[in-house]
């Protein structure tokens, strides 16, 4: 079939690196990644091939994860955890062979691996070893990768259809558009980040969480912070107009241009500025950007003791931990989602309670436009540059069956 | 003999009129037959003997005895001075502050006092850094007293140093520094460049604590300030003097020394700008466009530090001390006899040209905030008896408007930008609303302490200012303005001056009559 696919390739990398920065369109066209044959997958689950399914694309989404690979930005951490040459694309609303409609929870856990979960009902996230992530496993038919999307042996949502095991997998009612489905595994990790910031607000009064970055993640770190962490008030760092607009719509309380966050937790929270930072500060901030300097205005406009939530993949960052060390400021990833408990004590999967977002907020106002993968240079470079170009969400939309 | 000052009724071959836009000029032609222009009048000559006037003022003061006389000592002398928002721009050294303070100290030397501090009364304004001091008082002032900790800055907040003197009719609270309070005498060296300064607002102010201060910055006394050069019908000067009357009373002996400067406002190559625009000759238009393209040729901060190095040539016009209204009446005929011109009527459209700099920013930025002020507060109030413009008519003003602040001076007016105007643009709700967070907040309280900022609630006091103006006006105009930043403001933007006639006619019709305050310089309008 006919599918984008990224190959190992260091020269490809470094050129779309270096040409990124100047023009996003060369480095999409220049980089690893390519519109190519390539032989239909097998089916990871080995010789039982128990609970895999072919799913066939309808929209699959392009995450800052991916741009950021394809513009040879991404850090090397993960090339113990990829198995290339893969086909990307892992925010996928697909259809099964029954015409059953399928959100894809992209991560390839243990189940999907043939082992036994963490504990009940875990989620394909959930565990705390990730060895099975970075092994062959199936008999050697399922190779090593995070996620579909990583994986060469699934394929990926950027391809007319590939493997999923059905713990991957959620049913979506006829109702739902796929425009909304398409963006329930972003809110879903905004949801995971949200409600990382729970266990530090707990038994304060009046909690403020400063959320940095608007696009896709910080804008659904917004919408589950509104949902799901409702006595927080909300602080929105946004560089762009519609940005703001879009926070403001998902019920932010304070929405300010990026650069004038750290004033507006003050605003809120009182203290002074010293030497750049703020005395005291956000309970948490989630950092939604990656940046190396959103980590260090993260880092400063959270009060001493509270906790950064780095919710954007923050690559290769070079900053002074002192006032961290000073501040005893906690430092939490965000990756992905799985099983999250509720302020109430209630036990719910992460993407349930996205699902629940995206109907609860009409998500599909968030995709702003959909190309075909025969277009992937124009659709990545328009991904890479969404919100200079006033945009959120870009994808592949596979319906008609044109590539 | 100079020129008084005039109305122009503008005709067809009236020369288009020089406009301030910040920290450049444009030229904007008026429609003939329905526009006027009022021009100042000419710079007043300077006294002849600037130091032999301030001696014959201190030896011949009026209602009060010869400042030698008052002097003792085993007593506590304190001279307390204008701060650096005025004059403006800067005057060329020595100030007038420097010779009344070393005439003064003269003569407390003389008298055997040596117990005396110097202390500038500076309000809620930020505390000015040693450079300006210097600029003030001079260098053998401030080596003298400085490094003794004897010259220093007021602070509002110090409430350990601050003292209640008493209570007015109305309810006011006379709070003002503790030294002051318990000096035998008080010296106070003022430069009166407008009419709304001098006279017990001096010490009213100057020495005071915000607790004092805001029993008459707020908004119902700033919206009943009519205006605030004239003293008669000024909400804010009748409490002031309610308070003077107390500290009269109740308070420490004070001796005023006032003085008023000519309007010789820019030395060269900017002096074109004092001329009337039908007398330029080829060297002036030929300096005004050099100036105005190498300018706009400039990056703003470079436009900026240029006009800030600007030192005026004012001269002295008068000095009289003694007896604090005595003097102050005395100054205001002073500066009347500078200022005014009598126009005759209103107008439907005011046009005014918005410079780089007002009280609140000398060497630093005009924020839109204090864009505001200036135009609402300060050259909308240049009027006696009626406004220019006629009630629910339009302003029109030209400035580049920008989203620019000093953080250094001007920390709070950020937030206020951000967090105040995008909630409420009406002085009565923000007042309610938003100041006592701002007059409390612990950081600004801090910065305003120990740094050079401007108190946390000055920006509230810079939007009261253009309170009336604000009530008075249909529609206000900001041409040549960043957009989103006048609309925050509540004004209309408009690209072009010809933009802002058509947006105009919305309120005051397609044939509105139109008058320009001219400014440079400073008039104040009689309005018939």
């Amino acid at each position: 079939m006919r599918a984008l696919q990224i190959r190992r390739k260091a020269v490809k990398l470094g050129l779309a690196r270096i040409v990124s920065p100047v023009s996003p369109t060369m480095a999409a066209k220049i980089g690893p990644l390519e519109l190519r044959s390539i032989d239909d997958p097998a089916n990871p689950g080995g010789k039982d091939s128990v609970g895999w399914q072919q799913v066939r694309t309808r929209l699959a989404g392009i995450c800052g994860s991916d741009v950021a690979l394809v513009e040879g930005h991404a850090s090397t951490y993960f090339e113990d955890w990829v198995s290339f040459p893969f086909v990307p694309g892992h925010e996928v609303v697909g259809e099964l062979e029954s015409g059953q409609r399928v959100i894809l929870e992209p991560v390839l856990g243990h189940a999907a691996r043939g082992l036994s979960l963490p504990f009940d009902g875990a989620s394909p996230a959930d565990g705390d070893d990730y060895s099975h992530l970075a092994m062959e496993s199936n008999g050697g038919a399922l190779e090593a990768g995070i996620q579909t999307g990583f994986c060469c042996s699934t394929g990926g949502g950027w391809a007319p259809w590939f493997w999923a095991h059905d713990s991957q997998l959620h049913p979506i009612a006829d109702d739902m558009p796929d425009e909304r489905a398409v963006l329930v595994e972003p809110l879903a990790g905004g949801i995971h980040g949200a409600l990382l910031a729970r266990p530090a607000i707990a038994g304060i009064e009046n909690p403020v969480i400063a959320v940095l970055g608007a696009g896709t993640m910080g804008l659904a770190a917004i919408a589950g912070l509104k949902r799901y962490v409702p006595e927080a008030r909300v602080v929105v760092g946004a560089r762009y107009p519609h940005q703001q607009a879009y926070a403001k719509a998902l019920g932010a309380d304070v929405v300010v241009p990026g650069s004038e966050l750290q004033r507006a937790v003050r605003r809120q929270v009182g203290g002074m500025v010293v030497g750049g930072a703020l005395t005291s500060g956000a309970h948490v901030t989630i950092d939604a950007v990656g940046s190396n300097s959103s980590v260090v205005d993260a880092l400063g406009m959270t009060r001493p003791r509270g906790r950064v939530v780095l919710l954007g993949m923050p690559a290769d960052v070079t900053l002074d931990l002192t006032g961290l060390w000073h501040r005893e400021t906690e430092l939490k990833g965000a990756y992905t989602y799985g099983t999250e408990t509720l302020a109430d004590g209630t036990v719910a999967k992460t993407f349930d309670l996205a699902v629940d977002t995206a109907n609860h907020f009409e998500a599909e106002r968030l995709l702003s436009a959909t190309y075909p993968l025969a277009d992937h240079v124009d659709a990545i470079a328009h991904a890479a540059t969404a919100g200079r170009r006033g945009a959120v969400k870009v994808a592949f939309d596979m319906r008609t069956g044109d590539l | 003999m100079p020129r008084p000052g005039f109305v122009l009724d503008v005709d067809r071959s009236t020369p288009p009129m020089l406009f301030w836009r910040g920290e450049n000029f444009s030229l904007e032609k008026l429609p003939a037959d329905r526009s006027r222009v009022i021009y100042p009048p000419e710079p007043l000559a300077g006294l002849d003997d600037v130091d032999g006037a301030i001696k014959n003022a201190l030896l011949n003061p009026m209602d009060a005895e010869p400042l030698p006389t008052l002097l003792k000592p085993d007593m506590k002398l304190t001279i307390c001075f204008d701060d650096a928002s005025l004059s403006l721009p800067k005057m060329r050294q020595p100030d007038t502050r420097q010779r009344i303070i070393e005439a003064v100290l003269e003569m407390a030397a003389e008298a055997g006092v040596d117990d005396v501090h110097l202390i500038a009364a500076l309000g809620l304004h930020r505390r000015m850094h040693d450079y300006e001091l210097k600029h003030v008082l001079g260098d053998r002032i401030f080596d003298a007293f400085h490094p003794r900790g004897t010259l220093y800055q007021h602070d509002a907040e110090d409430y350990d140093n601050l003292a209640v003197i008493g209570e007015t009719e109305e309810g006011e609270i006379l709070e003002i520094n503790k030294r002051v309070a318990e000096s035998d005498l008080v010296v106070y060296a003022n430069v009166n460049q407008v009419a709304m300064d001098g006279g017990w607002k001096s010490i009213t102010t100057g020495v005071a604590s915000y607790r004092c201060l805001s029993f008459h910055h707020n908004p119902k006394t700033l919206q009943n300030t009519r205006s605030l050069m004239d003293r008669h019908h000024s909400a804010l000067h009748q409490s002031l003097w309610r308070m003077g009357e107390v500290l009269r009373d109740q308070g420490p002996q004070i001796f005023t020394v006032e003085t008023t400067l000519n309007t010789n406002t820019f030395p060269k190559p900017f002096d074109f700008l004092a001329k009337r625009e039908w007398e330029w000759n080829a060297k002036d238009r030929a300096t005004y466009l050099a100036t105005q393209k190498s300018l706009s040729a400039m990056p703003l901060k470079a436009r900026r530090k240029i006009m800030h190095s600007i030192e005026s040539p004012y001269e002295m016009t008068s000095v009289q001390a003694g007896f604090t209204p005595t003097v102050h009446e005395e100054t205001l005929k002073n500066v009347y006899a500078q200022h005014l011109v009598e126009v005759e009527g209103q107008t439907d459209i005011l046009t005014m040209g918005i410079p780089y700099i007002c009280p609140y920013n000398p060497e630093g930025v005009m924020n839109p905030i204090l864009v505001m002020c200036m135009g609402l507060g300060y050259l909308f109030n240049m009027y006696c008896g009626k406004p220019l413009v006629r009630e629910g008519g339009v302003i029109i003003m030209t400035h580049p408007t920008y989203r620019d602040f000093n953080p250094v001076h001007h920390p709070s007016y950020i937030d206020f930008f951000e967090e105040v105007l995008t909630d409420t643009t009406d002085p009565a709700v923000m007042s309610e609303r938003w100041e006592k967070k701002y007059a409390e907040d612990e950081w600004y309280r801090h910065l305003y302490r120990t740094g050079n900022a401007y108190h946390g609630v000055h920006p509230f006091y810079a939007w009261y200012w253009g309170a009336h103006g604000q009530q008075h006006a249909g529609k206000v105009i900001i041409v040549g303005g960043d957009a989103p930043t006048v609309r925050r403001l509540g004004f209309t933007p408009a690209s072009t001056m010809n933009d802002a006639f058509e947006i105009a006619s919305d309120v005051v019709g397609r044939s509105p009559s139109i008058t320009h305050l001219h400014v440079p310089s400073v008039l104040v309008a009689d309005v018939k």
